[in-house]
């Protein structure tokens, strides 16, 4: 088939960018999109021409590296899908296809349709330790866990970071993406001292960063490739409004020892 | 970039309201006590269809109760000031957080009435400015024949006008759609979702909704078609 692509350049975070278009001939519906994409580069690197940019690691969906904007979705709008795993069988002759990078005020396009999400990793880092008994391997089932508890937490650890919430968000929230890692370790029987502090310090960070609010939309749910619930937004709110509330200045001398 | 340290000068409260998360849980209670008041509005108003004496004599208790009266208007009227102080908030910083919009972007899930959230709000303030104007002050110009205590027949003859009509009705289908992601979505920014509950409260909510919004249009529909006179 043939396609026509509108490419998002840009050649770096500080000088504009804009749509491209390209032919993309004689793609095979057994390719992935990322493959189509390397099949065009191969062309632009024959012509001279800059190869598009696009971040992406193991291409079987699990590292979160890929993704960017097809058609207006977040990884082309196939449920459960990154960008590597959806294939050109979806796509018709003559169709035209828009590709753009993730928009954030806390993603800078680095080039083209690469962001920069160290945004997530400075969230994550908020959040602090977790105590968690390092030394001898534990005994096998010592710290009990609900059936449902162990659930949920895998659930929101199924989380890879990719950014598909952000940027499929109209307010460019990252809620999806915190909850989840909040709801991921607060569900879970370790850290729970630094349960509270962890969902204040991750909401306010997520906040410097600069992401927007949540307004209960669902649009992130939809084009997260992990199928991540908004429940993990709850278990986010519920935590912060506890945390805040509980929430005391550090007292000079502690009273106990 | 600005670390999220624990420790602030700014007092909790304040510290509280700074997050996103603090102005979402104020535009829920807020929100929640404007919905309480939409239903005790239209209760009252329900009257009208018990004859002309019911209403101005409702109109007549609520002006007996007195301070208490200006007590829940200033309460209304702080949860109002709440509810667009945090709207405006978060909605500058929706602007700052993506200020490149998309080329192409679609809605996948998201409903119409999540989405016009920051239409249906001004709207339903804008509307709430008038119905003041005609029905509680009687602007002249506004309202054709208003008469101080006489509620029933100020309702009839206001709603007489096509143009005030017209501006209700579209004004109570946009609290419709306000109301519905309201209601539900006040559930979960208080932390409060279920897989098996929040799917009834969105049911409840939609119908809760229009319950409401039909309430209101139906005193309308029933002026226009004379039913009440």
């Amino acid at each position: 088939m043939n396609l026509t692509l509108h490419v998002w350049r840009q050649k770096d975070v500080a000088t504009p960018g804009q749509m491209v278009r390209y032919d993309a001939p004689n793609v095979s519906e057994h390719m992935s999109f990322l493959e189509m994409l390397d099949v065009v580069n191969e062309g632009l690197i024959l012509k001279g021409d800059e190869p598009i940019a696009f971040e992406h690691d193991c291409r079987e969906g699990i590292c979160g590296s890929c993704g960017f904007m097809i058609n207006g979705i977040a990884h082309g709008g196939f449920k459960n899908t990154t960008v590597c795993q959806l294939h050109m069988r979806h796509f018709e002759d003559g169709d035209e296809v828009f590709i753009e990078p993730w928009r954030a005020t806390a993603f800078p396009v680095m080039k083209d349709l690469i962001v920069d999400r160290s945004a997530f990793d400075r969230i994550i880092a908020s959040g602090g330790y977790v105590s968690v008994s390092t030394g001898s391997a534990p005994d096998g089932n010592a710290l009990p866990i609900r059936k449902q508890d162990s659930d949920l937490a895998m659930d929101a650890a199924a989380c890879i970071g990719c950014g598909a919430c952000v940027a499929s968000c109209p307010n460019a929230a990252a809620a999806l993406f915190t909850g989840a890692k909040i709801s991921h370790l607060a569900h879970l029987p370790q850290g729970q001292p630094e349960r509270k502090e962890r969902s204040l310090r991750m909401v306010r960070q997520m906040n410097a960063e600069l992401f927007g609010n949540c307004t209960n939309i669902g649009e992130c749910e939809a084009t997260c490739p992990k199928g991540i619930p908004i429940e993990v937004i709850a278990s986010m709110n519920g935590d912060f409004l506890a945390a805040s509330w509980q929430e005391r200045p550090p007292v000079e001398i502690a009273g106990a020892g | 970039m600005a670390s999220a340290a624990l420790d602030s000068k700014l007092h909790r409260t304040l510290r509280f309201y700074e997050a996103t998360n603090g102005k979402k849980t104020v535009m829920a209670l807020t929100g929640a006590a404007l919905w309480g008041f939409v239903i005790i509005h239209l209760l009252g108003n329900l009257q009208v269809f018990l004859g002309p004496d019911k209403l101005d004599k409702y109109g007549e208790a609520l002006r007996a109760t007195g301070a208490l009266l200006w007590v829940a208007r200033g309460g209304l009227l702080l949860c109002v000031v709440l509810h667009i102080t945090a709207a405006l908030q978060l909605m500058a910083l929706k602007a700052k957080a993506r200020p490149q919009p998309y080329v192409k972007k679609v809605a996948t899930t998201s409903t119409y009435a999540s989405r016009t959230m920051y239409w249906s709000g001004p709207v339903i303030l804008g509307f709430i400015i008038f119905h003041l104007m005609h029905f509680t002050w009687g602007v002249p110009g506004i309202h054709p024949d208003f008469v101080d205590g006489a509620v029933h027949a100020n309702l009839v003859k206001g709603l007489s006008q096509p143009l005030a009509a017209v501006l209700y009705l579209t004004a109570m289908s946009m609290l419709l759609f306000h109301l519905y992601h309201g209601i539900w979505s006040m559930f979960q920014t208080m932390g409060l979702s279920h897989p098996r509950y929040t799917p009834l409260v969105k049911k409840a909510a939609a119908g809760i909704a229009i319950a409401l919004a039909g309430g209101n249009i139906a005193i309308v529909v029933s002026v226009l078609l004379g039913i009440v006179k």
